[in-house]
C-alpha cells in the first residue's frame, strides 16, 4: 500500500481481511443452529457453522502466521502489544470461571448465602474419590507444566530438537487427560441432571476440560510450527501465548480439584464412586 | 503551530496517496478504525430507532389508564426487554465505544489505527449478529417478556417454553464476545500506542474512560457469559443452577447478574463522562479542573462499581448485614462522582464559556446526571429502597442518571466531532432548538415519574389505577416532545450530511487542545503515520499549549 512508503511508526496496519464477516457468520450459524438443535431440529446448520469456524480459524492465523514470517508487521512494539492482549484474554477467561466457581460456592457454603446446603455434597450423592483419578489428573496436569516450560527453555536456547520434543509431550499429556476425564465422567456415580451437585461439577469440570482440549490444540500447532521452525529465541509469540494458556489451564485446574474434588468429597463418608 | 503540523501531516503523510478500498469490501473487510466506527454508529442509529419507537409505544399505551392498544400483555413485556437491551448493549454501548471510541482513541493518543485492526472488526460484526439474535428472538414464540434483567423463574423453560430467551441468550454472548474482543483492542491501544511523549497522566480523559471502560468490559462480561451459559443449560440440558426443585436458587441468577450489571451502568456512563470532559474545557477555553483527580476519580468509580451489585437486591431477603455493607459501599461512589461534578463546575468556573450545541449538551448532562445521582443516593439506603424498589421511581433515577445522560453525551459528542467525522459542520441554530425540544421533553418525560414512583406506581405493568392519571399525561407528552427531539436529530444527521459547511481542521479554536483537531477535516483514511511528539503541556487535558510537531521522518 502506498501508505507505507511513508510509515515511519512501529506499528501493523492490517490489509482489509474477509476473516472477521465469515468468522461473524460462523458464530450467527451457531447460535441459530444450536437454537434449532435444542429444540428438537437437526445439527446441520449448527454443524455448518463449527465448520466454518474452524475453517475461519485456519485462515485467519494461517495469515497472522504469514505476516509474522514476512518479517518486518511484527516489530518489537507489535510482539509486545500481542503479549498483552493475550494476557488479557486470558484474564477475562478467569472471570468466566469465576461465574462457575461463584455457583459453587453458591450453593454449597452456608456462609455466604443462607439457602446453601448444609450438607456438601447433597443427600444421595457419591462423589469421585478424590485420591484416585482426579490426583492422578492433578499430577498429569502439573508434570505438564512442568514440560511446557522446559520446552519454553529450549526455545530460549534455541534448542530445536527439545523444543519439539518437549512441546509434543506436553500436547500427549494433554490428551491423556482428556481420556482420563471421559474415563471419569462415563464412570460418574451421579447423572448430568441429578440436581445442583452434577450441575456445577459438570459445567465447571466440563469447561475446563474443553480448555484442555482448547491448550492441547494449540501446543499441536506450535508442535508443528516449531518443526517448521517457525520459532526463534528473539520472536515465539505464538509459543509464549500457548505456555501461558496452559498455565492458565493448570491454575484453574488446581482451584477445581481443591474446591470440587477435594474440600467438596470431604463431607462424604461413605464408599466412593469410581 | 499546530496548524502548521497539521498541514505538514498532510503532505508527507497522506496528500495524494489517500488510498483506500473500495465498495462493499471497504467496510464488509475494513481494518480501519475510522471506517468501523462509522459501522458502529450507524448500527446504533438503527437500533436507536427500534428502541426509541418501543419506548414511545408504551409511553402511548401509558398515557391514560386502562389498555389503550396493548391486549397482550406479553407483548407489553416483550417491549420493555427489547428496550431495555436495545439501548444497553445495541445503541450507547456501540456508539460511544465502538463509534467514538474507534474514531477519536486513536486520534487523541496519535495512534495510526487500533492495536488489533482485525479483531476490531469483528468486534463490530459480532455486534451486528447479536442485534439480529435479538430482533429474532422477537419473533419466535411471543418474544422474550422477562425484562433486560432476565431473573429466573420468568426466563425458565416453565415460562417461557419457546425459543425466544435462548435467542436473547445467545444475542447478549454473541455480542458479549465482540465487546469482550473490543475491550482487549481499546486497552492494548492505549497501553501499548500512544505517541512518543504521550505518557498516561497527559492523556485526553476521553481515552482515559475509554481505558476504564474497557477493563469493566473484559472483567465484567465474562461473568456475564457464564451466568447466561447457565441459564441456557437450566433451559435446554436439564442443570438446576437456577432451580430451586434440584437444589438450586435463582438468586444466584440475581448475584451473577448484577455482578456484571452494576458495572455495565458504569460502562455506559463513563464514555460519557470521558466525552464532558472534552466539551467542557474545550468550550470553556480551560484545561480541565484536576485533571488526575478526574482520571482516577474515574478509576475509582470503576473499582468500586465491582463490589455494590447486590443494592439491586435489598429485597430479595438479604441479610442485614450484607444490606449494611451494600448501603455503605454504594454511598461512597458518590465521592468520586462528586469530585467530577465539581472539577466539571470548577473548569467552567471563570473559563470563556462558547454555548454551542456541543456545550449545550455537556452542561444538560451534568444537570441530568446530578438529578439521577442525588435520588441514587436515596435509592442506594436498603431502607428507603424497600419502599421504591420497582416502583417508576427506580425508572426516573436509571433514566436520568444512565440512559439520556449517556444520551446526552452522545448528541454532544456527535455535533463536537461531525465535522472530523464528515467534514462537514452542523447547522448551530438547529443544533441548539433541538437541544432544547430534547432537553424539554426528557425532563418532561423522566421528572413526573419520581412523584408516580414515590406514589406508589410499580413498573412494568401496562395498566394503573386512575389516581396515577395525571402525571402519566404529563410524562407521555413529554415523550412526545422526546419523540420530536429524536426525529429532529436524525434530520440534522441527514441536514448535515447532504447540506453541512465544510469543516476546518479545527473548527473550536483554542479550547479545543486534543491532537484529533490537528488533522484536517473530514480525517484522512490514515492518520498519524508521523506520530507527533507530544511535550509537557501538550494536548493532554493537563495541558493547553499547541506544541506538536510530528517526529521527523527517518
Amino acid at each position: 500500500m502506498a501508505a507505507e512508503t511513508v510509515k515511519s511508526h512501529p506499528y501493523h496496519i492490517v490489509d482489509p481481511s474477509p476473516w472477521p464477516a465469515t468468522g461473524t457468520l460462523s458464530a450467527f450459524l451457531i447460535a441459530t443452529g444450536g437454537i434449532w438443535f435444542m429444540h428438537g431440529g437437526p445439527p446441520l446448520l449448527l454443524a455448518a457453522g463449527f465448520a466454518l469456524l474452524i475453517f475461519v480459524f485456519y485462515g485467519w492465523w494461517r495469515d497472522v502466521v504469514k505476516e509474522s514470517r514476512a518479517g518486518t508487521n511484527h516489530t518489537d512494539e507489535v510482539a509486545h502489544g500481542l503479549r498483552v492482549g493475550f494476557l488479557l484474554f486470558i484474564a477475562s477467561e478467569v472471570m468466566f470461571f469465576f461465574a462457575f466457581f461463584w455457583a459453587y460456592f453458591h450453593s454449597s457454603v452456608p456462609a455466604i448465602n443462607r439457602v446453601a446446603h448444609t450438607v456438601w455434597p447433597p443427600e444421595g450423592i457419591i462423589p469421585f474419590d478424590t485420591w484416585g483419578l482426579p490426583f492422578l489428573n492433578t499430577l498429569i496436569l502439573l508434570t505438564s507444566g512442568a514440560t511446557v516450560t522446559i520446552a519454553h527453555h529450549a526455545v530460549v536456547a534455541g534448542d530445536k530438537k527439545k523444543l519439539v520434543l518437549w512441546t509434543g509431550i506436553t500436547a500427549l499429556l494433554g490428551i491423556i487427560f482428556l481420556i482420563c476425564q471421559a474415563f471419569e465422567y462415563s464412570h460418574a456415580a451421579f447423572g448430568f441432571t441429578d440436581g445442583i451437585y452434577p450441575s456445577t461439577f459438570f459445567m465447571a469440570t466440563g469447561f475446563h476440560g474443553f480448555h484442555v482440549f482448547v491448550g492441547t490444540c494449540f501446543l499441536i500447532v506450535c508442535f508443528f510450527r516449531a518443526r517448521a521452525g517457525h520459532f526463534t529465541p528473539q520472536k515465539h509469540i505464538g509459543f509464549e501465548a500457548a505456555a501461558w494458556y496452559w498455565h492458565f489451564v493448570d491454575v484453574v485446574w488446581l482451584f477445581l480439584f481443591v474446591a470440587v474434588y477435594w474440600w467438596g468429597s470431604s463431607g462424604y463418608h461413605g464408599p466412593m464412586g469410581h | 503551530m499546530a496548524h502548521g503540523a497539521a498541514a505538514g501531516h498532510g503532505a508527507h503523510a497522506h496528500g495524494e496517496h489517500d488510498h483506500h478500498p473500495t465498495g462493499w469490501k471497504r467496510w464488509v473487510y475494513s481494518t480501519n478504525h475510522k471506517d468501523i466506527g462509522t459501522m458502529y454508529i450507524v448500527l446504533s442509529m438503527i437500533a436507536a430507532l427500534l428502541g426509541g419507537l418501543m419506548s414511545w409505544y408504551i409511553r402511548l399505551e401509558l398515557a391514560e389508564p386502562g389498555i389503550q392498544f396493548i391486549e397482550d400483555t406479553q407483548f407489553y413485556n416483550v417491549l420493555v426487554t427489547a428496550h431495555g437491551f436495545l439501548m444497553v448493549f445495541f445503541v450507547v454501548m456501540p456508539a460511544m465505544i465502538g463509534g467514538f471510541g474507534n474514531w477519536f482513541v486513536p486520534l487523541m493518543v496519535g495512534a495510526p489505527d487500533m492495536a488489533f485492526p482485525r479483531m476490531n472488526n469483528i468486534s463490530f460484526w459480532l455486534t451486528a449478529a447479536g442485534l439480529v439474535l435479538l430482533v429474532m428472538s422477537a419473533f419466535v414464540g411471543g418474544g422474550p417478556g422477562t425484562g433486560w434483567t432476565v431473573y429466573p423463574p420468568l426466563s425458565s423453560i416453565a415460562y417461557h417454553p419457546d425459543a425466544a430467551v435462548d435467542f436473547g441468550i445467545l444475542a447478549l454472548h454473541v455480542a458479549g464476545a465482540g465487546s469482550i474482543l473490543g475491550a482487549i483492542n481499546f486497552i492494548v491501544t492505549i497501553l501499548n500506542m500512544r505517541s512518543p511523549g504521550m505518557t498516561m497522566h497527559r492523556m485526553p480523559l476521553f481515552a482515559w474512560s475509554i481505558l476504564i471502560t474497557a477493563f469493566l468490559l473484559l472483567l465484567a462480561l465474562p461473568v456475564l457469559a457464564g451466568a447466561l451459559t447457565m441459564l441456557l443449560t437450566d433451559r435446554n440440558f436439564g442443570t438446576h443452577f437456577y432451580d430451586p426443585a434440584g437444589g438450586g436458587d435463582p438468586l444466584l441468577w440475581q448475584h451473577l447478574f448484577w455482578f456484571f450489571g452494576h458495572p455495565e451502568v458504569y460502562i455506559i456512563i463513563l464514555p460519557a463522562f470521558g466525552i464532558v470532559s472534552q466539551l467542557v474545557s474545550t468550550f470553556s477555553r480551560k484545561p480541565v479542573f484536576g485533571y488526575l483527580g478526574m482520571a482516577y476519580a474515574m478509576s475509582a468509580i470503576g473499582v468500586v462499581g465491582f463490589i455494590v451489585w447486590a443494592h439491586h437486591m435489598y429485597t430479595t431477603g438479604l441479610g442485614v448485614n450484607a444490606r449494611a455493607y451494600f448501603t455503605t459501599a454504594t454511598l461512597i461512589i458518590a465521592v468520586p462522582t462528586g469530585i467530577k461534578i465539581f472539577s466539571w463546575l470548577a473548569t467552567m468556573w471563570g473559563g470563556s464559556i462558547d454555548f454551542k450545541a456541543p456545550m449545550l449538551y455537556a452542561i444538560g448532562f451534568i444537570f441530568l446526571f446530578v438529578v439521577g445521582g442525588v435520588t441514587g443516593v436515596a435509592l442506594a439506603n436498603a431502607g428507603i429502597d424497600f419502599a421504591l424498589h420497582d416502583t417508576y421511581y427506580v425508572v426516573a433515577h436509571f433514566h436520568y442518571v444512565m440512559a439520556i445522560a449517556a444520551i446526552f453525551a452522545m448528541f454532544g459528542g456527535y455535533y463536537y466531532w461531525v465535522g472530523k467525522m464528515t467534514g462537514r459542520q452542523y447547522n448551530e441554530g438547529l443544533a441548539k432548538a433541538q437541544f432544547w425540544l430534547f432537553f424539554i421533553g426528557v425532563n418532561l418525560l423522566f421528572f413526573p415519574q419520581h412523584f408516580l414512583g414515590l406514589a406508589g406506581m410499580p413498573r412494568r405493568i401496562p395498566d394503573y389505577p386512575d389516581v396515577y392519571a395525571g402525571w402519566n399525561m404529563v410524562s407521555s407528552f413529554g415523550a412526545l416532545l422526546t419523540m420530536l427531539g429524536t426525529f429532529m436529530f436524525y434530520f440534522i444527521v441527514f441536514h448535515t450530511m447532504r447540506s453541512g459547511k465544510p469543516a476546518e481542521a479545527n473548527p473550536w479554536g483554542e479550547g479545543a487542545t486534543t491532537l484529533e483537531w490537528t488533522v484536517p477535516s473530514p480525517a484522512p483514511f490514515h492518520t498519524h503515520e508521523v506520530q507527533p511528539v507530544i511535550s509537557a503541556g501538550d494536548h493532554g487535558n493537563g495541558g493547553h499549549g499547541h506544541g506538536a510537531h510530528p517526529r521527523p521522518a527517518e
